[in-house]
C-alpha cells in the first residue's frame, strides 16, 4: 500500500455558540487499520465524526481522502466515498424487515429489493455475523439490530466504518463477536474508526488512537502499548481522580424485599416480569446487569411506583408491603431514585437547577403549610453543586444547559441529600465521563457504609463489577442469582445476561469457581 | 424547500417581546384591512383603539368588559401551565350564571346580607360543575380535554337557552327571553357613581393577587409547573398527577363560573340569552397573550376588552361589521404563535438535491 492515507482531517474547528467544540484538529487513519478516537464526554468526538459523516459542515479546515480534498456536504456524499457510520443509538423501523429497512436508508443504492435481500444474506454471513433478511426488527436482539446497521455499511464499496460506542449495548460474547468481524474487515483494507469510552476494549482492539480532550487533540498512543490507567490519564489531564478504592461489603438486615413480582405486559413491545425475587441489604450494593430492553423499565417502575400492580403483593420495604403504595408514600418510606433518563425524568429541562433540587427534595424542609422557603431552596441547590462538584454557571441556570455528566452529579447529589434508605439507580454513569463517574461511585460507596440499601441497574459491567456487592443479570423479564462479583466470572455473567440462567456447563475450572460462588453466594444471604 | 430548523437557544428577551411584536403586527394588518374595506385607516384605528377610552366613563367601561375575561383568563392560565388544554371557560361561564341566576332569583325580595355571596358562590359551584364533568371524562375515562372541553360549551350554552325559555323565564316579563330582574340584595354595587363599574373589579384584583401568589409561591403552583412542563418528572417525583389536574380543572371552572355570576350581578342584573359575546373564548387568547402570567394577562386581558368596544364603536361610527372583533382578536392570536415559532425555531431555505430524503433520516 502507498504511503497515502486513508482519511486525514487537517485543522478541522468548529463553534457552536457558546463553545469551542472543535479546535483545529488533526485526524489521521490509515488503510486497514483500527484507529480509536478517545475522550470524554463533550471532547468533541461526536462533532467531528458528524462532520465526517456530512451531517455538520466545519468551521474550517479540510478534510483529505484517500490523498484528494473532498467536501462532504451531506450523508450521501460520504457513503458514496465509502464511508460508512453507525451511530450509538440505532435508526430502524420496528414494523419493517432487515431488507425494507437497509433498502430505505440507501435508496437508489439499494438496488432492487430481491438482489438485495441475497445480497444481505450473503454479506452478512461472510463477515461472520449472519442475519436473516426477512425477520422484522422488532424481533431482533440489540446485538442483531446493530449487524443491520452494520451491513447496511458493508453493502456499500464501504472503505471507512465509524462505530461510535458500538459495545455498551453487547454482552460479553458479543462484543467479541463484533471484534471478530472488524477484524477480518481491516485484513481486507477497510479501516474502522472506534469511538468508546471502554479502554480495555480499546487495548485489545485497535492499533492506534487520538485522544480529544475539550475539543483539542492531546495526544495520539499506541493503545497496545498503554493501560487503561495511562490513556485515562491522557484523556482527562493531570488534576482529576480516575480511580476510587471500592471495597465489598456484606450488609445487614433486608431493607427491600421483591417476593415473585410478576407482571403482565400491556404493550407489544413491553416486557413482562417473571417471577423476581431479590433483596436488597442496608449497607449493601445490588448491581443488575442486561441489555436494554429486558425488563429493566419494568423493575423499575414497579420498585418506584411509577406504575402500580393493582393486586400484587409482592413488593416490602423494611417489611411493609408497598405494593399499592403511590411513588410519594414510598419516597417518605425512605426511597430516592435516580432514574435513566435525565432530562424529561430526572429533572425537567426548562427549571432551573434550584427548582429542579426541589423536585424531589420537598420533604427536606423546604415547603412550609404549602408555602416554598426561596432560601432553603436556594441553599440546597448551592449545596449540592459545591458538594458534588457541579459545573455551572450558577443555580438558576436551567438543567437542559448542563452536560449530563453534570446534570447526573446534580441528580444523584439531589438524591443522596436526602439520605434515603433505599436508593435506585438506573444507568448511574452512562454517558458520563470519568471525573464524574469516580465521584459518583464515591458518593454511592459513602451512603452504602451509612447503611443504605442500594439497587443498581446498569449495562456497564465494569462498573457493576467495580461497585456491586452482589451482582446478577436481567434477562427477558427474569432475574438471575445474585453472587459476589469476585467468584462470579465474566463468562457466566454473559451468559445470565442472554437469558441462560441454568446450572453451569463450562469446562471444570468454571465449575469450581461456581461451587466456590454458591457457598459465598449462601453465606452472604444469611 | 422551506425547513424550520430549531435554535440552540430560545431568546428569554423575546420571549417577553413577542406579544408585543404580535400587537403591533396586529395593528398592521388592521390598517391594511381597513384600507381594503375602503375606511379611511388612521380614522378607523383612532375609532377601534382610542375613542373608546379617550374619558373617564371609556375607561370605566374597558374595565367592566375586561372583568369576566380575567377572571377567565387567570383560570385558564392555571390550566395550560400545567398542560391542560382547557377550551371550556365560556360554557363554565354561561353555567355559573345560570346556577346564579337560579340563586339569585330566591333573593329577588329579600335584602339578606347572604344574598350576594351566595349567588357569587352558585356561580362558582355552576363553572365547577361544569369543569367538573369535562375533568372526570379527561381523568378517568381518558377522553381528550379539548374535546369535552368544547363540547361541554355547547351543553352550557344550550342549557342556558333551555333556562331563559323555560324555568327561569320571568312569569311577568312578557314572555322575553329574559329572567326576572335581581333584587338589591343580588347586585354587586358599582364602585363609582355615574358609571357601571362594579365590585368585580375587586374580585379580579383579589383573583389576580391570590392566582400570582399560588402559581409563584406554593408548593402545589410548583408541582402544577412540573406537570406541565414534564409529566415524566412529576410521576418520578410522586407528584399526584391526576389530583392536580382536577384541581386546575375546578378551579379555572369556579373562576369562570364567577365571572358568569359576576355578569348577570353586576352588567345586565338579570339572565339574557346574550350574557357574553364570547368573554370565556377571548380569554384563551388573553392567557396566550399574557404569557400565562397573572401580570400579563391582566395586561393582555385590557387590550382584547378594548377590542371588544373598539369593535362595537367602529360598528356604529364606520358600519363596519360585527366579524371585525373577532378578525382582530383572531390575528393577534396568529401573529403571537407565529412569532413564538421563530423563537424556538429558525427557517432554513434549502434546495432539494437527489438522495437527500434518505439522508434526511440521520
Amino acid at each position: 500500500m502507498s504511503n497515502v492515507k486513508r482519511l486525514a482531517m487537517q485543522g478541522i474547528t468548529k463553534e457552536y455558540p457558546g463553545c469551542k467544540a472543535n479546535d483545529q484538529v488533526f485526524l489521521d487513519i490509515e488503510h486497514g487499520e483500527i484507529h480509536a478516537l478517545l475522550g470524554e464526554n463533550g471532547a468533541g468526538k461526536s462533532t467531528l465524526m458528524k462532520m465526517l459523516y456530512g451531517v455538520v459542515k466545519p468551521d474550517a479546515g479540510s478534510i483529505i481522502w484517500n490523498g484528494s480534498p473532498v467536501s462532504i456536504d451531506q450523508p450521501a456524499i460520504a457513503r458514496g466515498l465509502g464511508i460508512g457510520m453507525v451511530f450509538q443509538h440505532f435508526s430502524l423501523f420496528e414494523t419493517l424487515t432487515v431488507t425494507e429497512n437497509i433498502a430505505l436508508v440507501l435508496g437508489d443504492q439499494a438496488g432492487h429489493l430481491k438482489t438485495l435481500a441475497h445480497r444481505i444474506k450473503a454479506t452478512s454471513e461472510r463477515y461472520g455475523m449472519p442475519l436473516d433478511p426477512e425477520r422484522r426488527i422488532s424481533s431482533l436482539s440489540t446485538g442483531e439490530r446493530q449487524r443491520v446497521e452494520i451491513v447496511r455499511c458493508l453493502l456499500l464499496d464501504l472503505q471507512l466504518l465509524i462505530l461510535d460506542e458500538p459495545t455498551s449495548v453487547l454482552t460479553p460474547q458479543e462484543v467479541q463477536d463484533l471484534f471478530k468481524t472488524l477484524k477480518k474487515l481491516t485484513k481486507e483494507g477497510c479501516s474502522v474508526l472506534f469511538i468508546s469510552h471502554k479502554l480495555h476494549e480499546v487495548t485489545e482492539l485497535c492499533d492506534s488512537a487520538t485522544i480529544l480532550r475539550a475539543g483539542k487533540v492531546t495526544g495520539h498512543c499506541i493503545p497496545k502499548n498503554e493501560t487503561s490507567e495511562s490513556i485515562a490519564r491522557m484523556m482527562v489531564g493531570d488534576d482529576i481522580a480516575i480511580s476510587n478504592e471500592c471495597k465489598r461489603a456484606l450488609g445487614g438486615d433486608v431493607f427491600a424485599s421483591i417476593e415473585g413480582l410478576s407482571t403482565q405486559s400491556i404493550g407489544q413491545f413491553d416486557i413482562a416480569l417473571k417471577n423476581i425475587n431479590l433483596q436488597v441489604k442496608q449497607g449493601e450494593i445490588v448491581g443488575i446487569a442486561g441489555i436494554a430492553g429486558n425488563g429493566q423499565e419494568e423493575l423499575l417502575k414497579a420498585l418506584s411506583g411509577e406504575e402500580i400492580h393493582r393486586n400484587s403483593q409482592a413488593i416490602k420495604f423494611a417489611g411493609q408491603f408497598v405494593d399499592q403504595l403511590s411513588p410519594l408514600k414510598r419516597r417518605r418510606l425512605g426511597l430516592a431514585f435516580v432514574p435513566e433518563d435525565r432530562l424529561g425524568r430526572g429533572a425537567v429541562p426548562d427549571l432551573d437547577l434550584c427548582d429542579n433540587a426541589l423536585l424531589t427534595s420537598f420533604d427536606s424542609g423546604l415547603v412550609q403549610n404549602g408555602f416554598l422557603k426561596k432560601s432553603k431552596i436556594v441553599q440546597l441547590a448551592d449545596k449540592i453543586i459545591k458538594q458534588y462538584k457541579v459545573k455551572t454557571p450558577g443555580n438558576h441556570t436551567s438543567a437542559a444547559s448542563l452536560s449530563g455528566g453534570n446534570l447526573q452529579k446534580f441528580i444523584v447529589g439531589r438524591e443522596i441529600d436526602q439520605e434515603p434508605k433505599f436508593l435506585l439507580m438506573s444507568h448511574p454513569t452512562w454517558g458520563v465521563d470519568i471525573g464524574a463517574q469516580v465521584a459518583i461511585h464515591d458518593a454511592i460507596l459513602q451512603l452504602r457504609d451509612r447503611g443504605c440499601a442500594i439497587l443498581i441497574i446498569s449495562e456497564d459491567l465494569d462498573e457493576l463489577y467495580k461497585i456491586s456487592d452482589r451482582l446478577g443479570a436481567i434477562c427477558d423479564g427474569s432475574v438471575s442469582d445474585f453472587l459476589v462479583p469476585e467468584v462470579l466470572p465474566l463468562v457466566k455473567l454473559g451468559q445470565w445476561m442472554a437469558g441462560d440462567f441454568g446450572p453451569s456447563t463450562e469446562p471444570k475450572t468454571a465449575t469450581t469457581a461456581a461451587t466456590k460462588t454458591v457457598e459465598i453466594g449462601a453465606t452472604s444471604h444469611d | 424547500m422551506i425547513k424550520l430548523t430549531p435554535r440552540a437557544q430560545a431568546s428569554a428577551k423575546w420571549g417577553y417581546l413577542s406579544p408585543v411584536l404580535a400587537v403591533f403586527l396586529t395593528l398592521i394588518a388592521a390598517t391594511v384591512l381597513f384600507w381594503g374595506l375602503g375606511k379611511d385607516p388612521q380614522l378607523a384605528l383612532y375609532t377601534f383603539f382610542i375613542s373608546p377610552i379617550e374619558n373617564w366613563y371609556g375607561i370605566t367601561e374597558l374595565l367592566v368588559v375586561a372583568i369576566p375575561i380575567l377572571l377567565c383568563a387567570y383560570g385558564l392560565a392555571l390550566c395550560y401551565r400545567a398542560s391542560i388544554w382547557n377550551i371550556g371557560a365560556e360554557g363554565q361561564l354561561l353555567l355559573g350564571a345560570v346556577v346564579a341566576t337560579t340563586m339569585a332569583l330566591k333573593f329577588v325580595d329579600s335584602d339578606s346580607l347572604w344574598a350576594m355571596p351566595l349567588v357569587l358562590l352558585a356561580g362558582m359551584v355552576g363553572g365547577m360543575l361544569c369543569s367538573g364533568i369535562s375533568a372526570f371524562l379527561n381523568l378517568r375515562l381518558n377522553c381528550n380535554e379539548t374535546l369535552v372541553t368544547i363540547m361541554m360549551n355547547y351543553i352550557a350554552l344550550n342549557t342556558l337557552l333551555w333556562a331563559v325559555y323555560g324555568p327561569l323565564k320571568d312569569p311577568s316579563g312578557y314572555n322575553f327571553p329574559e329572567s326576572a330582574l335581581f333584587g338589591d340584595s343580588s347586585l354587586l354595587p358599582i364602585l363609582f357613581e355615574g358609571t357601571r363599574l362594579h365590585f368585580g373589579l375587586l374580585l379580579v384584583i383579589l383573583a389576580l393577587v391570590i392566582v400570582w401568589v399560588f402559581m409563584s409561591k406554593t408548593f402545589l403552583g410548583f408541582q402544577i409547573k412540573v406537570l406541565g412542563l414534564d409529566k415524566p418528572a412529576a410521576r418520578m417525583a410522586g407528584f399526584k398527577e391526576k389530583k392536580l389536574a382536577a384541581m386546575v380543572f375546578l378551579v379555572s371552572g369556579a373562576l369562570a363560573g364567577l365571572a358568569g355570576a359576576v355578569i348577570v350581578t353586576g352588567s345586565t342584573g338579570q339572565l339574557i340569552p346574550a350574557i357574553s359575546p364570547g368573554y370565556g373564548y377571548s380569554a384563551i387568547i388573553v392567557a396566550f397573550l399574557g404569557r400565562l402570567h397573572p401580570v400579563g394577562i391582566t395586561l393582555a386581558g385590557l387590550l382584547i376588552a378594548l377590542i371588544f368596544m373598539g369593535g362595537e364603536m367602529s360598528q356604529m361610527v364606520l358600519q363596519l361589521p360585527r366579524a371585525i372583533t373577532g378578525i382582530l382578536q383572531g390575528l393577534i392570536l396568529f401573529f403571537l404563535l407565529s412569532c413564538d415559532v421563530l423563537i424556538r425555531y429558525r427557517i432554513v431555505f434549502t434546495v432539494k438535491l437527489p438522495g437527500f430524503t434518505a439522508a434526511a433520516k440521520h
